[in-house]
């Protein structure tokens, strides 16, 4: 979340859509309830299905799914022809007025630079002219015709009410109604907030989703406001801190990044991602990346990473291209061709969580070793076992060895997690764990700590980044949380002294390090994560504060817990105040110039140079090079500088309205295999789409007694008209079918999907619940994941699981 | 203010009068369903707190689960899809125990002590004195009270009375996320109510409205309604008022039965004393027996 929970309180406009709070984030969601009833905010919803959050929502907009570029496409169009857009934001926060380069092109579904053959674009025509200072070239009156603003424009101008209903299949007057609240937000005295989750990211154009919604946000002048903001609900308690520390295969803890095979040398990896400023007086805090990286280098490796060696650079994997990312599909893959020997799984339950379960459980019976981490029995570690239609294996053909290591549950240790709004809460020991279970930090050390006696006693290949793993807990086997928390923040390795006063220590050698300012690339700093720096000081452990001073009534609460980065509670909040440095609303004052003192000041942590006069022009986004908000992204997104409508990978359409020789994401990731088992619409005429319940947590809370009790029974959900064509009944035994397997479960007809008229055509939903599997104590059933397929975001390679074709019949 | 004392006002089948000397203000929760997301919260709460634990049923093509109150769910959200405007509206109402001020099944229940009524409001089922009649299932004009296969007696929601006594809210109010239940005075919570209908029609909901029902002296589990001109919508009575057949049992037939039970021992008591036993004696019944002459 750029804002918070509590902030969302208030909202003047709340647009749920990519994701159904009121049924995934019960809690959270109260705020959503607090803005209706004390801050007369209205809720819209749009979603295919008029789900738990539709049922308390002001207005509910039915959309096909996988359509949502094409309605925001709309929503921006809507507001740049009806002028209700934030202005003077828009000018000075945003790149609105920044040329980009001659050659930059959008035609035909395709940008500029596209190779069919490689199936990418060479991105270097999506970049900004730049002059001979070495700065973006500008226009301020906004009329060139390269200008970041008129390429917005020329790019939505397509987006008609007429074209974007015909793809989404919305009702056009509550399309437009959607527009006219939406844009009610434009005046600096109205705020929306947007609430998001899996049901963006869960496509193949799941990243361009959320850029639609930054831009729109961007034109609205919502970000970095109280009630504003893009607002991220993350799945699991501690998603966020996953995602924090680099927990994916090409991250490093930080959002710092893995270097790629053509950076050998340290040189090479600094010089890429230490920006230098794109326009004049810019902060681009990303130039600090040395800084973080020696640091996480010197807590990785201690003492062994020295200067000379290059902080131990030599010693990081380097990914052999960029895009090849081992994420979860690419990992599927390779399992599946039977080129993985071994699989270590903490907390992780694939055979229920990847698309295409055939295929991963084809994979998981090649492994020689399979190592499951988790406090359940998870249908993972139990693959080999017959379950009869649910878990169709003959056991005596698998000869995986499987290793069931039980961990712990979070409520048996102490520890923080991080949630939602960024912060990092402490919690302590509930209860002692059952049995043989023991913490995943007790697992780890002691699978580390055997891998390195082998390592010691036998040698290896390259046992210098085992044997030099800087190991400092005073109990090797068990380091603690609490050792873990203070090498995260980080400390001085040497006296850190002040820049402008080299007499003045700022802190002593062996110190805890107060804030990522103090972070040095000479390795006198070490730290495990930049933006946790601050969360446990020479004060103290900050994520166990517990101070609910709440001050003006905000919801920014400063002392409960910490929240990364700087206990700051709204990002980019130098955006919630004009240029000259005054709130854009009085009535939302989060920070604000204080002309007498000579710095900024509020009720929040500045995200800004704390005394950096307004009148110098330094812009709100300092983490970006331009110091303003991108609504054209440059080269960063593979996809395209701007958003554009694709269909599903399995459209119901089998075309694209916009395009129909481009129908689907140019750049999206399918491998061959994957491609074999597409189904297109004349066998599966209808829309599968995905979803959590609140009842049950994935595949988990079915193991417990009172959650089995209150959705006991797998089913799926299906309007009264399709029913009424197959001749099903409420209640009655369905079969669903993709082009990847069958799943049995009851059928739920119901008012609450409606069929939807797309480019001349009647679609139906048919909606599938995800948390039934072999395991727990609800009745036996499949993974929702038996049917969808194996194609990943552009991006992030997130799997297309809310939007694929399938049938349905009476069992 | 005594929430929490636990005065008996109202015993089944008993008339001895009740302590009068404490005062203890009236409590309700209140279930505002324009907030409510059909989160099962207060369900898996109910279920925590009293010790419950229902059996895995099926899914019989609803959110609504288990399908009705047990003697093992004391509370339930049902669903209902209406649209009552032509918009369509999923309404999502917790169900369980009203805690009428005139308990319909108090009435009606012949054992001594089984319902009673604490001066809170509370209505409270003590299983130990339930002889599993059943008279209380006819009694309920909401259809609340269960009665158990495996102890043939009678269970519903206590408005957590163990909680209340100490000064607790009940479990399902505390585990809301949403503040759809809150619970407090009945004062408060009908002032609070007013709050939300006037909120409600703000926003175009001319017939909100609270759900508080006269024909049962009013309850103490209060909802605020949407479209409160037609509770049918959430399957609620409209009028809802204590079973004709418990007011002839109670109203007229026991009372009947009762008057003519003590007229025939007054009568028996009078004649006793003015006429006076019916003692045989020797020489009247020689007198007696003599003919006339």
């Amino acid at each position: 979340m750029t804002n918070n929970w509590i902030d969302i309180k208030n909202a003047d406009v709340i647009l749920v859509m990519g994701g159904n709070s009121a049924e995934a984030h019960p809690v959270g969601f109260k705020w959503v309830i607090e803005a209706k009833a004390r801050n007369k905010a209205k809720l819209i919803v749009v979603d295919p299905r008029f789900n738990r959050t539709a049922a308390v929502a002001d207005l509910y907009v039915p959309l096909r799914s996988g359509t949502d570029i094409a309605f925001l496409g709309g929503v921006i169009n809507y507001l740049l022809t009806h002028d209700a857009i934030h202005h003077e934001y828009v000018k000075a926060y945003t790149n609105a007025s920044f040329i980009v380069k001659e050659g930059f092109s959008f035609s035909e579904g395709l940008f500029s630079g596209y190779d069919s053959d490689k199936r990418e674009y060479d991105r270097s025509t999506w970049e900004y002219e730049l002059g001979p200072d070495g700065y973006v070239l500008t226009d301020e009156t906004l009329q060139h015709p390269r200008c970041v603003f008129q390429l917005l424009k020329k790019h939505f101008s397509r987006y008609t009410p007429d074209v974007v209903c015909n793809i989404t299949g919305t009702p056009k007057e509550k399309f437009l109604k959607a527009c006219e609240i939406i844009a009610s937000t434009a005046p600096p005295n109205r705020a929306m907030t947007s609430m998001y989750a899996l049901g963006w990211t869960n496509h193949s154009v799941g990243t361009q989703n959320i850029r639609c919604m930054a831009i729109i946000q961007l034109l609205l002048g919502n970000i970095g406001v109280s009630g504003g903001g893009l607002n991220a609900l993350r799945g699991h308690s501690n998603i966020q801190g996953l995602t924090d520390l680099g927990l994916l295969s090409n991250g490093m803890p930080g959002y710092l990044t893995l270097p790629a095979a053509d950076e050998q040398t340290l040189d090479q990896y600094l010089a890429k991602r230490t920006l230098k400023p794109l326009r004049p007086n810019q902060l681009s805090y990303w130039s600090n990346y040395p800084k973080f990286f020696v640091s996480l280098m010197k807590a990785v490796y201690g003492p062994a990473a020295t200067k000379e060696n290059d902080w131990c650079y030599r010693w990081l994997p380097k990914l052999d291209r960029v895009d090849h990312e081992y994420d979860i599909l690419r990992v599927q893959d390779l399992m599946a061709q039977g080129k993985m020997n071994g699989y270590i799984c903490q907390g992780f339950n694939p055979l229920q969580a990847s698309p295409n379960k055939a295929k991963t459980l084809a994979g998981l019976s090649k492994l020689k070793y399979l190592v499951v981490i988790d406090p359940l029995a998870t249908e993972t570690s139990a693959f080999f076992e017959n379950h009869g239609e649910y878990n169709p294996v003959n056991p005596a053909e698998i000869q995986t060895e499987v290793f069931r290591l039980p961990s712990i549950c979070f409520a048996e240790d102490e520890g923080s997690l991080v949630n939602s709004s960024r912060w990092l809460q402490w919690h302590y020991r509930g209860q002692d764990p059952p049995g043989e279970a023991r913490t995943d930090i007790q697992i780890i050390a002691a699978l580390f700590l055997k891998i390195r006696e082998l390592y010691q006693k036998e040698g290896g290949t390259f046992p210098d980044p085992i044997l030099n793993l800087h190991w400092p807990y005073l109990v090797p086997s068990e380091p603690t949380p609490a050792e873990i928390a203070r090498e995260l923040n980080g400390y001085a390795l040497a006296d850190i002294k002040d820049p402008q006063d080299p007499n003045k220590i700022l802190v002593k050698a062996g110190k805890q390090l107060d804030g990522f300012a103090q972070l040095r690339d000479d390795g006198t700093t070490a730290c495990g994560c930049w933006i946790y720096c601050g969360c446990w000081t020479e004060k103290g452990n900050q994520m166990a504060r517990r101070d609910t001073y709440d001050p003006a009534n905000r919801g920014l609460v400063p002392g409960w817990a910490w929240s990364w980065p700087a206990n700051r509670r709204i990002q980019y909040n130098r955006a919630s105040c004009d240029p000259e440095g005054k709130p854009w609303d009085p009535k939302r004052k989060v920070i604000w110039w204080d002309e007498k003192k000579g710095m900024w000041t509020g009720i929040d942590v500045p995200d800004y140079v704390p005394t950096m006069p307004p009148s110098k022009g330094m812009g709100p986004f300092i983490m970006l090079p331009e110091g303003v908000g991108r609504l054209f992204s440059r080269g960063y997104v593979k996809d395209g500088p701007f958003p554009e409508h694709y269909e599903p990978f399995e459209s119901p359409i089998g075309t694209n309205p916009l395009h129909p020789k481009v129908v689907t994401n140019p750049v999206a990731r399918l491998f061959s295999e994957d491609h074999k088992e597409l189904g297109d619409s004349s066998k599966f005429p209808y829309v599968g789409t995905t979803y959590r319940l609140t009842e049950l947590f994935h595949y988990w809370s079915k193991h417990c007694l009172i959650n089995a009790t209150l959705q006991p029974q797998q089913f799926v959900e299906i309007s009264e008209r399709l029913a009424k064509e197959k001749g099903i009944s409420n209640g009655d035994e369905v079969i669903v079918t993709s082009a990847r397997g069958r799943i049995r479960a009851v059928a739920v007809v119901t008012k609450r999907l409606k069929p939807l008229v797309v480019n001349g055509k009647v679609i139906e939903h048919v909606g599938i619940p995800i948390h039934w599997g072999f395991k727990g104590l609800t009745h036996k059933g499949f993974p929702a994941n038996v049917l969808t397929p194996c194609v990943g975001d552009a991006v992030t390679q997130t799997p297309e699981t809310k939007a694929f074709l399938v049938n349905i019949e009476r069992a | 203010m005594a929430l929490q004392s636990l005065d008996i006002v109202a015993r089944s089948a008993t008339t001895l009068p009740p302590p009068q000397i404490r005062h203890t203000e009236e409590v309700a929760k209140l279930i505002d369903i324009s907030k409510c997301i059909g989160c099962k919260a207060c369900q898996a709460a109910c279920m925590e707190w009293n010790d419950l634990r229902d059996e895995v049923g099926i899914n019989f093509g609803s959110y609504q689960n288990p399908a009705d109150l047990t003697p093992a769910s004391w509370t339930l959200m049902r669903f209902y899809e209406v649209e009552p405007d032509g918009e369509l509206e999923w309404l999502i109402r917790k169900d369980g125990c009203m805690h009428c001020a005139e308990p319909g099944c108090l009435e009606a229940c012949p054992s001594p002590g089984a319902i009673i009524k604490y001066s809170n409001g509370i209505v409270d089922f003590v299983e130990e004195n339930c002889i599993g009649c059943g008279y209380c299932v006819t009694g309920c004009p909401f259809n609340i009270p269960r009665i158990s296969k495996k102890d043939n007696k009678a269970y519903k929601c206590t408005l957590c009375s163990d909680r209340v006594a100490v000064g607790l809210e009940p479990a399902c109010v505390k585990a809301c996320p949403t503040q759809a239940l809150v619970f407090g005075t009945k004062q408060a919570m009908l002032e609070h109510a007013a709050e939300r209908v006037a909120e409600l029609k703000e926003r175009g909901f001319k017939n909100a409205g609270v759900y508080d029902p006269p024909g049962v002296g009013g309850t103490h589990v209060i909802y605020v309604l949407q479209h409160a001109d037609k509770p049918e919508l959430y399957e609620l009575p409209k009028d809802p008022k204590i079973s004709p057949l418990v007011r002839l049992w109670k109203g007229i037939t026991k009372p009947l039965a009762l008057a003519a039970f003590g007229l025939s021992i007054v009568i028996g008591f009078l004649h006793y004393v003015s006429v006076g036993p019916n003692e045989v004696k020797e020489e009247k019944k020689d007198t007696d027996s003599n003919p006339p002459a």
